[in-house]
């Protein structure tokens, strides 16, 4: 009887409206628990982006209606009728719109809106500010009462007028209107575009040769190649300093051109972005159906024709997305130009110039808008080309095996080796440097370089500082990352919630560091932001570093989600477990690999990354990185290159004893997998 | 319940021994530029004298310093600046920002060291000076001679030889372009940083690098500061420290109390001690050009000269024009794309 009650009244409900289930404890749970993350990332990205967009709105302008004077005649007495600097400049015209503009700092000096004016002439000029918004300097007094003041023609000389603060797109005019600063937009899109270029071609053949040749010590090759990725990317820019400089081993190859500039830049490029293309371009190629060669061969295609029908057509996808991956990586990249760009100068490094180096924060937060602009398109074709990559291997399809043709193999193994002979002695020559007393005079070994705490950049407490921030990020970043992955991967319902999660999670890989960094600045520096005591802690730089590096951990622990059959959540719900209890039971212990991978990746990256963190630290918080930064900003380039070693050998040293722990762990948690 | 009202009595505990221990010293919070290294022996001379007063040292370099004491503008977290230099002081006193105070025995101090006001913003501890590092073995390999002067150095012979500091994010590379101007005045100012122009190899963020570059045979010619030639030199450079001829900009450390204070007392007590003939025999283990005459010592590997050498720097011309100079030379040399 109830049970049909039950049922009509749900029958007569749905006639009104859609039926929804009711939501359990658990879906209670999960719902908080990622709207908690969402908010994380929220407060973390979103609201810190806005600050920095608000101000680069923010302009100075000088407001001339805002000053009257008056002028004495010859005998400094009988003075004229008040008038204001904007009638006399609209009268005499000597200042520009233009030139209204100005930074925080800008001054305009008052004699010029007066042509008779003499230091040493008797006449007296009255001098205020109609609005209490007006300010001006006798000096360096700063005066912004609307009360008269007079002044001798001598002291009058120095006075200077202040602009004041307002809203609109005074900044974006300047940067446009000055070519030192707008060239920047062509540098880096042309080097960004070569360094992309060489990279992937290099990057391709290199893959190709360990995925479609019989040649020998491919293990070795691989592991080579992936070298890179454990030193900042200040490194091959010290280390072509000291191939290329003008102190350097090889500098005749360079025809007396100067590595100082895009030559520098762009070698140093290849050098940190070519992982990157190489294990993309790799899994595109380590996947292919050996019908297709059959066919070809069986049709006559000679192999070149094979090579440009079949393989190329097959590896596209990886192609373009390594393409626009080494794009963004090149044209976001700060620590690199930074050491070798002398004055070629870059987007990345105009933020910092104009930040750190003139306090100019409004042009910074000009620079990294135009910035983002690149790195956004790249970032979203990227996503669309993937979105596209469709399933090459299907359950007919037979896997490729190269077979040996010794001509191949050997200009393949001649290529890789000069690859490698590249990677490994960029990383050789560091460390050759670092042990030299004084280059190049006196070239026997000694350890003066390691001697951190007598140089800039905060000394071992800053290496120490790195493993922490590494230790904490690979902690705190996996476990927030992982579990707000699940939530999006297996919770029921909430779909509009989901989905806007999933942007989020998305985001911060289009967003490059320098931009985060200063972005962080001027959302956590605001006294009133309640968040202002995480400033200048090591609490920021793990904050930070978690939400710089969200996007790729994310999108790994979904696809090893989205492996696991929903249908566990479903037993455990008809079990009456706990969602979070399936969670720590089953999901996790099946999902170690995937979790450890992402720990790695961010402890690597928290070791070696400037971009954000350069704004970020404070003198008890520095880093490793930033010590290799400032200690090469000082002069200081054989420890630079000391300190950038010891964050390579952490990094190796972390990547082995992930290897020993990833299997330890597939051996006593995976074993389900092997049957 | 019991939880809660545990770490109320402990909270309550906590804050009776911080109130206690307010009661018997007083803090500063104090924001520097100085070597880190100097930091411990300078609070501990001060100590000596006032064990009353902790000092809590935020430091950084020149620019950042000054950036963060600008972007506290209207919420200032520093009691006292003890260490900064000068053109940065008046950027601050320009934004009201510095509390005017004549220490006591201001009056034996070096003029040129003192604020022009009465009573002063600021006071001077010391100067950094501006020289030319000139490697003799790479010159000699290279054929270079020595030079005397600035005008030397738009020689020919020293294309691409010569290295400086970009003004525009150096403290040193300003007080050199600042000095320039007021040396050779305006118009020829610019023509020298022309002919300059043509010589220098590239322009570093950092006014110590171009000195350490010439240490290193990189650059054969840095122009940097007198200090770190001296303490390249001692760590066995072959290197020359030339003074030129026509005179060398500088600028100094200073010190000055932060309008707002919570401890106005122990700030003027802080700054009374700066400019003692202690603190200036202290800051004389660095810098050989302090704020008192007579304590000076020469410093070991500086050139003789200096003191005579230093322009009558105009503090104020530099501050006021700081903007428009650095929108000059930008406009001038560093839209170049081109990196020689």
């Amino acid at each position: 009887m109830t049970e049909t009650a039950t049922v009509s009244a749900i029958e007569s409900s749905e006639s009104k409206r859609v039926v929804r289930g009711k939501l359990s404890r658990d879906d209670i749970v999960m719902r908080g628990s990622m709207i908690v993350i969402g908010l994380y990332l929220v407060v973390t990205m979103v609201f810190p982006l806005y600050a920095m967009l608000s101000k680069s709105f923010s302009t100075y302008t000088f407001d001339l209606a805002a000053y009257e004077v008056q002028v004495s005649d010859e005998s400094g007495e009988n003075f004229s009728a008040p008038v204001t600097l904007l009638a006399l400049n609209e009268e005499l015209g000597v200042v520009s719109a233009s030139d209204l503009n100005a930074g925080s700092d800008g001054r305009i000096g008052v004699t010029q809106f007066f042509p008779d004016f003499s230091f040493r002439s008797p006449v007296n000029y009255r001098l205020r500010n109609t609005t209490d918004a007006g300010r001006f300097l006798v000096g360096s007094t700063l005066n912004q009462s609307v009360e008269w003041i007079e002044l001798d023609s001598n002291t009058f000389r120095r006075v200077q007028l202040r602009p004041v603060k307002e809203t609109g797109l005074g900044n974006f005019r300047t940067y446009f209107e000055t070519p030192a600063l707008s060239q920047s937009i062509m540098n880096s899109v042309i080097i960004a575009v070569i360094s992309t270029i060489i990279t992937v071609t290099l990057a391709f053949w290199f893959a190709y040769a360990l995925n479609r040749s019989c040649m020998r010590f491919k293990g070795f090759f691989r592991l080579v190649a992936m070298a890179p990725i454990l030193v900042p990317s200040l490194l091959p820019g010290i280390a072509l300093v000291y191939l290329f400089g003008n102190q350097g081993f090889l500098k005749e190859l360079l025809f007396g051109a100067s590595i100082y500039g895009p030559i520098g830049i762009v070698i140093g490029s290849v050098f940190f972005t070519f992982p990157h293309a190489f294990l993309i371009i790799s899994t595109a190629l380590s996947i292919s159906d050996a019908r297709l060669y059959e066919a070809s061969v069986v049709l006559r295609g000679s192999p070149w024709r094979t090579f440009w029908t079949v393989t190329i057509p097959g590896a596209r996808y990886g192609l373009v997305s390594a393409a626009f991956v080494v794009f963004n990586l090149v044209i976001t990249d700060f620590g690199l130009p930074k050491v070798i760009g002398g004055q070629f100068n870059v987007l990345a490094v105009d933020i910092y110039k104009q930040v750190i180096g003139q306090q100019n924060f409004e042009m910074g937060a000009v620079v990294s808008v135009v910035l983002v602009l690149p790195a956004i398109v790249a970032f979203a074709v990227d996503r669309l080309v993937q979105s596209k990559q469709v399933a090459l291997l299907s359950a007919r399809s037979v896997p490729y095996a190269p077979s040996p043709n010794a001509r191949l193999d050997w200009t393949l193994f001649a290529f890789s080796s000069l690859i490698a002979i590249f990677i490994l002695g960029i990383l050789g020559i560091c460390q050759f440097a670092a042990l030299v007393k004084f280059w190049p005079y006196d070239l026997s070994f000694s350890l003066n370089n390691y001697q951190f705490d007598r140089m800039d950049g905060g000394g071992w407490a800053s290496y120490l500082n790195s493993i922490k921030l590494g230790l904490l990020t690979a902690v705190v970043g996996t476990a927030v990352i992982f579990f707000g992955a699940y939530l999006v991967e297996k919770s029921n319902g909430f779909k509009t919630g989901r989905a806007i999660f999933q942007m989020f999670a998305m985001l911060p890989m289009a967003i490059p560091g320098m931009v985060l960094g200063l972005a962080y600045i001027f959302f956590f520096n605001n006294p009133d932001n309640p968040l202002h005591f995480l400033y200048g802690t090591l609490a920021i730089l793990v904050i930070c570093t978690v939400t710089h590096f969200y996007t790729v951990s994310h999108l790994t622990a979904t696809t090893a989600l989205q492996q696991m059959d929903r249908e566990f959540e479903a037993v455990s719900a008809s079990l009456k477990q706990p969602t979070l209890k399936l969670f720590t039971r089953v999901t996790v212990p099946v999902s170690l690999p995937a979790i450890l991978d992402i720990s790695i990746y961010l402890f690597i990256n928290a070791m070696t990354t400037v971009s954000a963190v350069v704004f970020l630290y404070s003198p008890k918080t520095s880093l490793a990185s930033i010590a290799v930064l400032n200690m090469d900003d000082a002069g200081d380039i054989a420890p630079a290159a000391a300190m950038g070693m010891m964050i390579f050998y952490t990094n190796a040293a972390a990547r082995i004893l992930h290897l020993i722990a990833s299997r330890g762990v597939l051996s006593r948690t995976q074993a389900w997998r092997r049957r | 319940m019991t939880i809660f009202k545990r770490t109320t009595a402990i909270g309550a505990l906590v804050a009776s021994m911080v109130s206690g221990a307010a009661f018997a010293e007083t803090e500063l919070t104090v924001y520097t530029a100085i070597e880190a290294e100097d930091l411990t022996r300078y609070a501990e001379q001060f100590n000596e004298q006032h064990p009353d007063i902790t000092i809590n040292w935020v430091r950084d370099s020149t620019g950042v310093i000054t950036a963060k004491l600008l972007a506290e503008r209207d919420n200032p977290q520093a009691d006292v600046i003890w260490g900064l230099a000068a053109t940065s002081l008046l950027l601050l006193k320009s934004e009201g920002m510095l509390e005017a105070y004549a220490p006591a025995g201001v009056e034996s101090l070096d003029p040129k060291f003192v604020d022009q006001d009465n009573p002063p913003a600021w006071v001077g501890m010391d100067a950094w000076v501006a020289s030319v590092c000139f490697n003799t073995v790479e010159a000699e390999r290279l054929g270079l001679t020595a030079p005397t002067s600035w005008m030397d150095l738009t020689d020919a012979q020293y294309a691409g030889h010569v290295i400086m500091p970009n003004p525009a994010s150096s403290g040193t590379g300003f007080l050199d372009v600042s000095s320039w101007l007021q040396i050779f005045g305006e118009e020829e100012g610019w023509a020298f940083m022309d002919a300059l122009h043509e010589n220098i190899a590239r322009y570093t963020h950092s006014g110590s690098a171009p000195c350490k570059l010439a240490a290193a045979g990189e650059i054969p010619i840095g122009v940097s500061f007198a200090f770190r030639g001296a303490k390249s030199k001692a760590a066995g450079a072959p290197l020359d420290i030339i003074v030129p001829s026509e005179g060398v900009g500088w600028d100094m450390e200073a010190t000055a109390i932060v309008a707002g204070t919570d401890d106005l007392e122990a700030a003027q007590k802080l700054v009374d001690f700066t400019i003692t003939k202690e603190a200036n025999e202290m800051y004389n283990v660095g810098y050989a050009v302090v704020a008192y005459p007579g304590v000076a010592q020469p410093v070991e590997h500086f050139p003789e000269n200096l003191l005579d050498a230093m322009i009558d720097n105009d503090f104020e011309f530099a501050a006021n024009n700081r903007a428009a100079i650095l929108k000059e030379w930008q406009s001038r040399y560093d839209g170049k794309s081109d990196p020689q």
